[in-house]
């Protein structure tokens, strides 16, 4: 793993919350690292587990989803719903072995700009111990295996456009 | 009379029953071969691989692909039939979406030889036999075709037009599938050829889904008598349903099971496990931590639930931390 590994976090947070406790911690000055992108949500509810495996198989590190306390939503049960996809997810992320760290789920209230601060460093050091998940270069070295046929095949008609050629084509 | 279309069907990794699909089209199969000239189909009639060689590029006017890609030499016919045929299908749920055979995406190649040529309990072989691609036996060399890594769905290997999904197919959509052939009315290119909305739509138990369905717990089929005539996820039991493409009439629900999902997800789900999970874990009743795992304790094994035909199209596509082994890379 380089030195130099920063790591990349996907953030779900919500509108009325951590997304406020986000702009917070930029008002009030509070530094952190730059690692997380931040994508705002109107509830931790609506953080659908597809983005969550989007995110992580465009190239994210880590996601991260911030929402509202428990009895505070603004849409009464949307960090609950939140909550239960969670906790299956998790699980099964393990066992397609991605691990625990990766995907985190925290009630930051709009008050608490420190805690978006203290809950992205913590992130980003435990991410850097577990290095780089890099999906996208493990899907290239997955197909590695079947690119020979594919470029033998190619040569031999007009050229096609499946899966494997794309990625391949996209990261070229 | 003018030359009639020409029509393949292919196997790969599958276990025979989309092959049966076509002779369950009973006497419709007589208006199929009226119709269409059969040039390959290896599980009923004799054509090798030689005699599609020898046919013109995109001579065939339909092939019906079924089964997953593993193996070198479903690769290369995959590749050899896309060549010769103007449309490509896949045809059921395992060259649809990776099907069962693609399960096997959770282990390392290596842990799947070591049980099927090891560990499994019904097998004997003491002298720890593992195929080869390749044996000499005196002047006679014998191969074998590689053992990927990875298992594919067929559109992760060559192009595909369109799908027909289930495990198996419904004789039905086989039908219509050629009916459109031979009409040459087709859907945009990339359609799946069944209807576009989840099973529930459907499903006989509809009207007694709730609103609200509140699990307090998840039940498996075998662990409870169930009734004929209620929603299934109203009863605990996970039903695939919901994120599930309908068009199989409820098969399973008439019969008194729940959906396991083999039609795959409709056009506008990207990841049908992913989904499924959304739905179900969103409508557990409890609200904190202890209670949640509590109600989850009742699906032991989430991705063989609810990947169960589509772990290779799931976004991960394979379990992420397997390290493939130095001897299959080189062959």
């Amino acid at each position: 793993m380089p030195e130099t590994f920063e790591p990349r976090i996907v953030a779900f947070f919500c509108n009325w919350c951590t997304y406020t406790a986000a702009d917070l911690a930029g008002v009030s000055r509070m530094r952190h690292a730059p690692n997380a992108r931040i994508i705002r949500l109107m509830c931790s509810g609506r953080v659908d587990p597809q983005f969550i495996l989007e995110a992580f198989a465009r190239g994210a590190d880590g996601v991260l989803i911030g929402g509202c306390h428990p009895n505070d939503c603004h849409y009464i049960e949307g960090n609950y719903k939140c909550l239960r996809r969670f906790r299956l997810l998790r699980r099964m992320l393990d066992d397609m072995g991605v691990e625990e760290k990766r995907c985190r789920l925290e009630w930051i209230s709009a008050s608490e700009g420190d805690k978006v601060k203290r809950v992205i460093n913590e992130m980003v050091e435990q991410l850097k111990a577990l290095g780089p998940l890099d999906l996208p270069g493990r899907f290239r070295d997955w197909d590695k295996e079947v690119a020979e046929l594919e470029h033998a095949a190619s040569a031999a008609s007009a050229p096609c456009d499946c899966h494997a050629h794309k990625e391949e084509a996209a990261h070229a | 009379m003018p030359e009639k279309p020409k029509v393949a069907f292919y196997w790969c990794a599958s276990c025979g029953g989309c092959e049966e699909s076509v002779v369950d089209l009973a006497e419709d199969i007589l208006m199929v071969v009226e119709n269409v000239e059969i040039v390959f189909w290896p599980v009923a009639m004799d054509f090798k691989k030689k005699d599609v060689e020898a046919m013109p590029d995109g001579s065939i006017a339909a092939c019906f692909l079924n089964g997953a890609i593993r193996t070198e030499e479903q690769e290369e016919m995959a590749h050899l039939l896309r060549r010769k045929s103007k449309v490509l299908i896949a045809y059921g749920a395992c060259a649809h979406l990776g099907g069962i055979p693609a399960l096997a995406n959770q282990f390392s190649r290596e842990r799947v030889m070591e049980w099927a040529y090891d560990k499994c309990p019904t097998v004997t072989n003491a002298k720890g036999t593992r195929p080869q691609v390749e044996f000499k036996d005196g002047a006679r060399t014998a191969t074998l075709p590689a053992f990927r890594n990875v298992v594919r769905a067929l559109d992760q290997v060559v192009d595909v037009d369109y799908y027909i999904p289930g495990c198996a197919p419904t004789p039905k959509l086989l039908k219509d599938a050629v009916v459109a052939l031979l009409s040459g009315k087709l859907p945009p290119k990339g359609t799946t050829l069944a209807p576009d909305i989840a099973l529930c739509d459907e499903c006989p138990r509809k009207s007694s889904k709730p609103t609200d369905v509140g699990f307090a717990e998840f039940r498996r089929p075998h662990m409870a008598e169930i009734d004929p005539n209620l929603c299934m996820l109203a009863q605990g039991f996970v039903c695939m349903g919901p994120a599930t493409r309908g068009g199989c009439g409820a098969l399973c629900l008439n019969g008194n099971m729940p959906c396991t999902g083999c039609f795959g997800p409709t056009s506008r789900v990207r990841d049908q496990g992913a989904k499924i999970l959304s739905s179900i874990c969103s409508s557990i009743a409890p609200k904190d931590e202890a209670g949640i795992d509590g109600v989850l304790e009742g699906i032991p094994d989430p991705v063989g639930t609810f990947y169960r035909y589509g772990l290779a199209r799931c976004l991960l596509r394979r379990r992420v931390d397997i390290k493939d082994g130095a001897e299959v890379a080189a062959k």
